[in-house]
């Protein structure tokens, strides 16, 4: 572990988690022209590395993110919630990009930089494609101990302490550093970026790099043949009374019967 | 005599190929087995009915358990062969060390396919496993279409992907509630141990807390009963409790209600918590934001109880009430 820490946090530009999303007329994909902001996990990603700089100022808090121009906004949220420095890998198209591929450019990264990281802090999954993924990966391909779905976590020296949602519970985990986290939603409460830092955030560094300078192979392993909208529900039915719900329930969806 | 051999491989080859095309026996399965203090865990059923749904054979691989579990697997319909590593190091699942095992084994099985239930130890191992293979991983599948195609919500289930793997190896992790669990027959697969693989040992389990509950298993109850932020607080929980004991439901929440300690988090039912589809889901004091509706809208029969006329949940139940819940659940416990 080097003195002092530095932590990367891999952001996210993903369609905004209010937005009600439609299949495009094409059926190949969903209308990305909507409101974008950083994957609801990384907000999390982000707030906790910077808790963790808040108790040792000297930690080094590098926000990477790996998709078109526009994920350059993505960055600036994240430098101004308080990251140091941020790493943008441009690729033109990403909405083929996927979570091997990531975790590969973010190796790549890792490998070529001179300033190791200690630890890794990734959102547990992307609200768009729900894989649940990059992080595990990137944790195979640098041969790092991994905690997922962290709510909890705790530096102690050279080691991490990690209490993770598992099904039916919590688990603890402890594990050597460098190690990959992965956030779970009740790890914190983001803040929101104040304007004056918003505007500090602007002269914070930013270098872009490609996946031709990384020499990592982006194309997809998995092809969307294609897209569709979900089975409609026919809901919106309402009934006046609790008899009358007791009484549809047991006669029309034929659900008591047995009770 | 060399030649002659030779020929016959050359003949016969394009036939194999063929025949196993046609049928689907292509696909070689790896079905991990997971398990909780002496039980096989239902996601894995229902992994194993949609390994079983490629053709093929299905290989179930039980880690860290007693043999007592690989003796239960093998009853299972459609499993032809079980696979143990019963040294207790992989009982808690520890991916660093879970992973390498799987690797070693798919490699030295030349395993076409690698199921496992998309839970917390499924998400948490098979990726890894996936990368170590160099190999893409599809999350989540709710169909199958083919040996390398298959089907997915993305976008807290908005959308539904039907997407195609390109690669040798299919990483895939099942949802439960979209396949039947598979049954016990009077099938008795062979049981072999698997190859040792060295142990990283870098991690260390220490703990676990683990809600303990007499109602049914929330991710597999016909019933289930959730309650929102409109509960106000985890004291009157207990309304729901009580009906969910009259009517054998287990109960979920919402994520607002988690998030302002009403219940723990593991009853959180949505896009990041519980996927269920009961056959009944009442909703109880729950607005229906979208990544609500993703964790319960293939439930069979969905009613909801709100005092807001106007409150999304009402556009996907099947019976609404427009009630205070204070009044409607007591009613609805006593009525029962």
């Amino acid at each position: 572990m080097s003195n002092p820490l530095r932590i990367f946090v891999p952001v996210k530009r993903v369609i905004d988690f209010a937005v009600k999303v439609r299949v495009n007329p094409a059926k190949t994909d969903v209308d990305r022209n909507v409101k974008h902001s950083m994957n609801p996990f990384d907000e999390i990603a982000v707030e906790e590395a910077v808790r963790i700089k808040e108790k040792a100022p000297k930690t080094e808090v590098v926000a990477i993110s790996c998709g078109s121009a526009k994920a350059q906004e993505t960055l600036r949220t994240a430098l101004a919630m308080g990251a140091d420095r941020a790493v943008h890998v441009e690729v033109k198209d990403d909405s083929t990009l996927q979570p091997l591929a990531v975790a590969k450019l973010l190796e790549a990264y890792t490998k070529k930089e001179e300033n190791k990281p200690d630890l890794f802090i990734l959102g547990k999954q992307a609200i768009d494609d729900d894989s649940n993924q990059t992080g595990q990966m990137l944790a195979g391909l640098l041969n790092l101990p991994q905690t997922t779905f962290a709510s909890k976590l705790e530096i102690e020296n050279q080691s991490l302490k990690v209490t993770r949602e598992i099904d039916g519970g919590l688990e603890t985990i402890k594990t050597s550093m460098p190690a990959i986290v992965t956030t779970d939603l009740r790890l914190n409460e983001p803040r929101y970026a104040s304007l004056p830092n918003i505007m500090k955030a602007k002269k914070k560094p930013l270098v872009k790099i490609t996946p031709e300078d990384l020499g990592v192979d982006i194309s997809p392993r998995i092809q969307t043949l294609k897209v569709e909208e979900p089975p409609k529900r026919e809901g919106g039915r309402k009934v006046e009374s609790v008899d009358e719900l007791l009484d549809k329930l047991k006669n029309e969806a034929k659900n008591f019967q047995n009770t | 005599m060399l030649a002659n051999t030779a020929r016959t491989f050359v003949k016969a080859r394009p036939l194999f190929a063929q025949r196993f095309y046609a049928t689907g026996a292509g696909a070689n399965t790896l079905l991990i087995v997971e398990h909780k203090d002496g039980a096989i865990t239902g996601a894995t059923l229902n992994a194993l009915t949609a390994a079983s749904k490629l053709g093929g054979s299905v290989t179930a691989l039980v880690a860290g358990g007693d043999d007592a579990i690989a003796q239960s697997i093998a009853k299972y319909t459609g499993v032809s062969k079980v696979l143990t590593a019963s040294d207790a190091a992989y009982s808690k699942n520890l991916p660093e060390d879970l992973a390498p095992l799987l690797v070693e084994v798919t490699k030295s099985n030349n395993f076409t396919h690698v199921f496992a239930g998309h839970t917390a130890v499924g998400k948490n191992v098979l990726p890894r496993v996936a990368a170590l293979l160099d190999v893409a991983a599809v999350s989540d599948i709710t169909g199958v279409e083919s040996e390398d195609t298959f089907v997915r919500p993305i976008y807290a289930g908005n959308a539904i992907a039907t997407v195609k793997s390109n690669d040798n190896v299919k990483i895939v992790t099942v949802r439960g509630t979209a396949f039947e669990a598979a049954q016990e027959s009077g099938n008795n697969a062979a049981v072999e141990a698997a190859p040792e693989v060295a142990k990283s040992g870098v991690t260390e389990w220490i703990g676990e807390e683990i809600q303990k509950s007499d109602r049914p298993d929330l991710g597999t109850a016909n019933r289930v009963i959730s309650g929102g932020r409109g509960m106000k607080n985890g004291d009157n929980f207990k309304l729901l409790y009580d009906m969910a004991d009259k009517m054998g439901a287990a109960v979920g929440a919402s994520r607002a209600a988690v998030d302002a300690g009403f219940v723990d988090n593991s009853l959180q039912v949505g896009q990041t918590g519980k996927i269920v589809a009961p056959e009944l889901y009442v909703a109880v004091g729950i607005s229906g934001a979208i990544q609500h509706l993703a964790g319960m809208k293939d439930s069979k029969t969905i009613v909801a109880i709100n005092k807001d006329a106007d409150a999304p949940i009402f556009q996907v139940a099947d019976y609404g009430l427009v009630e205070d819940l204070f009044k409607a659940v007591p009613e609805i416990t006593e009525k029962l």
